[in-house]
């Protein structure tokens, strides 16, 4: 492969990366604080029906980024409420709400906009475009590094590079603050921090909202950034992956990120593999490429490369009545 | 507090608050679209039962969801919650396929079922034994992997499908239609019998298998020594090691029974509708058998009654988009959604309330010496 | 201990009045007095479900009392939640500790008191502050290290820390020395004194009679959710408490013939088992049991009993020793409880709940836990509803099981009928050896009765018994032999006629005549036969 092909893989890969990793670092918040949270996939897709529905009724991007998240994080309160104040099932509200945005995305896309269930194509200036700033264009004659600079680093999305700030911030919030330092504790252990004085539930619904703040985002990525507009079902699965990758980064913020950066790499050479035949592999099935993260992420849970531990108290209510 | 409500509330009144509950909220998406609710509903039960065709197409989608729930039901009597039924339904299929290409040539369909029963349900149970014995002996958490081994299966038939299994010159990934040895007979006749007009629908013979496997489950978990181990397990891992109960033996096992009858499903698909396989034959049943096995309380009979509930809402829903053109077949899917979130997720969401009310109708009916000892 | 008592006009730290908690139908705590004065050691005993962690749990604002006031320092104060008790200046330390295993030592202890939003600065202040509090009350920890890599002790440590960093000036310990050993347990009575000199009030909930003796100042005890005294510990005994602690003589009177011993029927030799974290849990036991004989095992709850049994039964694995079944070396590598069973094991387990039932099953269900592979029960993989119900209707009636209905969930029964229908299950498919632990716990009177009487027809009838019960006066009034076992060993035997405070003082570990062998282990001694002379002085290295 020569080098401007690769640096094409990998502009796509930090693309599809970016969703995933919005995704994966939602759940890390969630998980994290003991809410386990299958229905990352139907938060995404709720908000991208939201952003794209959004942005071409008021014409605004941001209008669309706006409703996104707000409705993604109604889903995350549902969520929550299931999870944490009627100490329900969380897989099975995952589950549940998954379905629920599947159907409600396409029913009410098809009822208010009769296009099949999509959102009218939004114009360039309703969605988030990457723009290069004019010095992108003098950097790209600098051999090796221009390109790679431009490509790589310049003109994507606004919500690229949120996704990505993201990591660092997550980290830092994570270790570094108070709020991250019970957020922690709650998922390992919530008698240790209601002993200490500090409501339980304050803090998993305060997890859920930021889960669902960035899948909304990310479905909001999809929508308008990625596309020019909602399409049925646009999430197809990477609400999974995303999960696949937060166990396979062992819910840490930087693992993260280069889990989702696999997962997305694998995801753009599988096009691209198709049908190319490997030294020594032979050709590859691009359906194997397709079920890598998944793959790995099994091999990773059966303890065979290291040690998956979830958050200990995750997927348990809390009761402190006995 | 947890056992103070009497059964008929615990498995009647409690479930049919939960579903009505979710009915309410999908009549108010229903009015979002601009419809009307009641005219909505009313569509929806008379094109599942208002004619023979209505009733056999729900019962064909209840046969789906019959197994399915089984499969889930099974798994969680041994505390597991198999949400893998997706994937063994679909890798079931493709043995209930290979039984069908192979033999159908050759052999009428009545020779080919006993294999393509095997094959389905061997390979459904492959694709369970592997989340149940790493759950068993690895501690992998078989919510996580089952999840991962229905996209695993999905890419897996992909492949299949699309470099081995697709006959020369077809353009969609599914094999070539049976021959007449992998048909299953359709329940028209029969139910002819009894008056019922169900033709054009393709309700098939997988619909007594399934209710045979009702019974075979039945039979299992409530008058089997190994299903009694298997509901020790789930209900007591403690006391189910006291008595000698080997657990990941146990989990395994159930595992594969799970898997096993989440493969059977796509005989009603495979050889009962479509007569080929193809990628969309489970179409989310394995994720709908959670709410029926949920909402029949694990039990067959109930199995078999949630089962036909949700057949309805399909079949209905399918009249209903076609009458109701603002109204999708998404319509579907948002019920079952809300039905599995306030029957499944909530499901004590009014527990404290009904409790609190029946305490109090049981004080005031009872004397007040009986109320000290309480 | 007289020069600690406050000086009368100042308030008691703690003041209850009239408190009373509720679990459902379980009544908790019922109208309970108790005045904790300043910097004092206040001990608080009594038997397991007594009430003493509830009411701890109301003061620290975990549970909320149904009735009562609580005064602190002589302000009356409501505590609906823990931050409330931290601010009054309460701090407890946990039965099961309230640490989160992966965070540092300086993390747990930061934990809801950070100081401010970020933690980088609060992180500075609290390691210099836990610094002088380690100082001020030696009680060294490495703040860096994780919670998971420390042993038990340290992690208690940590607890008290905790309390400390939050200004605590009340502090209460929840059955602290549970999970200590010995020597651990001495140094936190070491610490606890050094907070009473800094004017701390420790409040120190126990069922362990030797550390009321050792470290407190006034002890209260406890019995069926009330206090039934409040006394100074110098003013009293091991026996005055001990006797409060449990009641009501209700004279426990077996009437039995003396015992016929025959053949050894089960024979442990230098058993050894470890628990989950590798702690030893029982050291080189060695014991022998005859046909027609009941031999008990009296201790204080968590000294290596459960252990005991449960490994004979085949549910934990031995790491050293040998167990003998009639003559026959038991091999647990490929023996199952199951298995053990057809060999003639039978064994009532100590937790019914936990173990002996599935408390969603119908009585039949249960009736036949672990048998359920039984021939009887069915033909082939099938079992037969109608044999499982015949068979229960029939342990229904021998064992006066109410209500006699087998279709009855487990959980309907009460304790006592629950544990005739363990018992009926484990004695009469006529095993050769008998395991029962705490046969009579949470059991009415009458049921007692009638397990004790069952208990002596088994023995009666050539079984041998192995009977292990926190219950003194059960275990002297069924035993003919009494083996005593602390801290994982057993440190003494004694006949039937043994004395209430002799065998309370070998529990308590500080027993007169066998102490040396226990402070010096020789495998020989614990090897103890049966007719050997109880109660010998026998020291190591002089035997003939």
């Amino acid at each position: 492969m020569d080098f401007n092909s690769t640096l094409l893989i990998l502009d796509s890969t930090l693309r599809l990366s970016t969703p995933l990793l919005l995704a994966a670092l939602a759940g890390l918040y969630s998980e994290r604080a003991g809410i386990f949270d299958i229905g990352l996939e139907g938060k995404m897709l709720a908000a991208a029906f939201a952003a794209g529905a959004g942005a071409s009724v008021t014409g605004s991007a941001y209008a669309g980024l706006l409703l996104g998240v707000l409705v993604s994080i109604i889903f995350g309160l549902v969520h929550g409420f299931a999870s944490i104040t009627a100490r329900g099932n969380q897989i099975v509200s995952g589950v549940a709400l998954n379905f629920v945005a599947a159907g409600a995305t396409v029913l009410l896309g098809q009822a208010w906009f009769g296009q099949g269930g999509r959102t009218p194509q939004l114009s360039t200036d309703q969605r988030f475009l990457g723009s290069e700033p004019g010095f992108a264009a003098e950097l790209r004659d600098i051999p090796i590094l221009g390109p790679i600079f431009s490509e790589l680093v310049l003109g994507h999305s606004l919500l690229v590079y949120i996704a990505f700030i993201m990591v660092p911030l997550t980290w830092w919030i994570l270790f570094r603050t108070r709020f991250g330092l019970r957020l922690r504790a709650v998922g390992e252990n919530p008698a240790a921090v209601d002993t200490a004085g500090i409501s339980v539930t304050a803090l998993r619904y305060e997890a859920v909202i930021i889960c669902g703040a960035l899948c909304g985002v990310a479905g909001t990525y999809l929508a308008i950034s990625q596309s020019g507009g909602f399409n049925n079902n646009m999430t197809a699965g990477k609400g999974y992956i995303a999960l696949a990758a937060l166990i396979f980064a062992k819910w840490k913020p930087v693992p993260v990120m280069f889990a989702c950066l696999l997962f997305g790499f694998l995801d753009a050479s599988a096009i691209r593999l198709q049908g190319a035949e490997l030294p020594l592999i032979g050709r590859v099935p691009v359906q194997f490429i397709q079920a890598l993260p998944y793959i790995l992420t099994v091999v990773l849970l059966a303890g065979f490369i290291g040690r998956a531990e979830p958050p200990r108290a995750g997927g348990v209510p809390y009761t402190k009545e006995r | 507090m947890t056992n103070t409500l009497p059964p008929w509330v615990n498995y009647v009144l409690l479930p049919a608050i939960n579903l009505l509950v979710a009915f309410i909220v999908s009549g108010l998406v229903v009015v979002a679209v601009g419809e009307n609710p009641f005219k909505a509903a009313w569509l929806m039960i008379d094109g599942a039962f208002g004619s023979g065709r209505g009733i056999g197409f729900t019962l064909f989608y209840a046969t789906n969801f019959i197994f399915t729930g089984l499969s889930v039901a099974v798994a969680i009597h041994c505390g597991l919650f198999n949400i893998g039924s997706e994937g063994q339904a679909l890798i079931g299929g493709l043995g209930v396929a290979l039984a069908c290409l192979w033999l159908g040539a050759y052999v009428p369909w009545w020779l080919v079922l006993p294999v393509a029963i095997v094959m389905g349900a061997g390979f459904g149970a492959a694709w369970g034994f592997l989340p149940g014995y790493l759950q068993a002996v690895r501690g992998s958490h078989v919510v996580i992997t089952t999840i991962m081994f229905n996209f695993i299966a999905a890419s897996l038939m992909n492949w299949l499908l699309v470099d081995w299994l697709r006959p020369a010159g077809q353009m969609g990934p599914e094999t070539a239609v049976f021959a007449d040895g992998g048909w299953l007979p359709k329940l028209t006749g029969l139910l002819n019998l009894f008056g019922a007009d169900i033709r054009n629908t393709p309700l098939n013979l997988s619909f007594f298998v399934a209710l045979i496997c009702c019974l075979l489950v039945w039979v299992l978990i409530w008058r089997t020594r190994f299903g009694y181990s298997i509901r020790t397990m789930g209900l007591s891992p403690s006391a189910a090691k006291y008595a000698g109960i080997r657990p990941a033996r146990t989990v395994i096992i159930a595992m594969m029974i799970s898997g096993g009858l989440a493969g059977l499903m796509s005989l009603n698909p495979v050889m009962g509708d479509l007569h080929r396989l193809t990628l969309d034959i489970v179409q989310g049943a394995g994720f709908v058998g959670i709410a029926v096995a949920l909402m029949g309380r694990n039990h067959p009979v109930g199995i078999v009654l949630a089962a036909i509930l949700f057949g309805m809402l399909y079949q209905g829903g399918a009249e209903l988009a076609f009458d109701m053109p603002t109204i999708t077949r998404d319509m579907i899917v948002v019920i079952q959604g809300l039905v599995i979130l306030f029957a499944g997720a909530l499901e004590h969401m009014f527990r404290p309330q009904l409790t609190r009310f029946f305490l109090a109708m049981h004080r005031r009916g009872v004397s007040p010496e009986a109320e000290g000892a309480a | 201990m007289a020069d600690t008592a406050a000086k009368p006009s100042a308030p008691p730290a703690i003041r209850l009045s009239g408190i009373s908690k509720s679990f459902g139908s379980v009544r908790a705590n019922r109208d309970i007095d108790l005045t904790v004065r300043k910097a004092s050691i206040h001990g608080i005993v009594g038997e397991n479900g007594a009430g003493k962690s509830t009411l701890m749990s109301i003061l620290y604002g975990f549970y909320q009392a149904d009735s009562g006031t609580i005064e602190v320092g002589g302000d009356k104060v409501s505590i609906p939640h823990s931050q409330a008790a931290i601010d009054l200046g309460i701090g407890m330390v946990h039965q099961h500790f309230m640490l989160v295993h992966n965070f540092t030592v300086l993390e747990n202890i930061m934990l809801g008191a950070e100081g401010a939003a970020l933690l980088s600065g609060g992180i500075a202040r609290a390691r210099a502050e836990l610094k002088q509090i380690e100082k001020d009350y030696q009680l060294e920890v490495d703040p860096d290290a994780l919670i998971e890599d420390l042993p038990v002790g340290l992690q208690q440590r940590v607890e008290i820390l905790k309390a400390l960093y939050r200004g605590a000036d009340i502090l209460i310990l929840d059955e602290p020395t549970g999970v200590l050993t010995p020597a651990e347990a001495d140094h936190l009575f070491r610490i606890l004194q050094r907070l009473r000199e800094e004017g701390k009030t420790v409040i120190l909930i126990t069922h362990k009679l030797r550390e009321i003796m050792a470290v407190t100042d006034m002890v209260s005890v406890m019995r069926q959710g009330q206090i039934v005294d409040t006394v100074p510990t110098a003013q009293t005994s091991v026996e005055a408490i001990a006797e409060k602690m449990v009641g009501r003589r209700v004279l426990l009177r077996v009437d039995k013939k003396p015992s016929k011993p025959g053949p050894v029927k089960l024979s442990v030799r230098d058993l050894t088992v470890v628990d989950s974290r590798n702690v030893p849990m029982v050291k080189n036991v060695g014991l022998d049991i005859r046909a027609g004989e009941i031999v008990g095992i009296a201790g204080v709850a968590g000294n290596g009993q459960s252990h005991l049994i449960e490994t004979i039964a085949g549910i934990r694995q031995p790491t050293l020793g040998s167990v003998e079944l009639n003559g026959e070396k038991l091999d647990y590598k490929t023996l199952d409880p199951a298995s053990l069973r057809d060999e003639g094991l039978a064994h009532v387990p100590e937790d019914r709940h936990h173990m002996g039932l599935v408390l969603p099953f119908e009585e039949n269900e249960n009736a036949i836990l672990g048998y359920h592979n039984n021939p009887a029960f069915g033909n082939g993989p099938f079992l037969s509803i109608s044999a499982i119900r015949d068979h229960a209707r029939e342990r229904i009636e021998q064992y006066d099981i109410r209500p006699p209905d087998c279709r009855l969930k487990t959980a309907n029964f009460s304790g006592g009928n629950q544990q005739k229908i363990v018992l009926a299950r484990e004695m009469e498919r006529d095993p050769d050896v008998l395991l029962i632990g705490q046969p009579t716990r949470g059991v009415d009177v009458g049921a007692i009765e009638f397990i004790h009487r069952r208990i002596v027809e088994m023995r009666d009838a050539g079984k041998a018994i192995l009977l292990v019960s926190v219950e003194l006066d059960e275990i002297r009034a069924l035993s003919d032999r009494i083996l005593v076992m602390f801290d994982g060993k057993i440190v003494g035997e004694r006949g039937a006629e043994a004395t209430e405070g002799e065998l309370g003082l070998l529990m308590a570990g500080i027993a007169q005549s066998d102490s040396e062998v226990h402070a010096v282990p020789d495998p020989a001694m614990v090897d103890i036969a049966p007719g050997q002379a109880p109660a010998e002085t026998q020291i190591p290295g002089e035997r003939p």
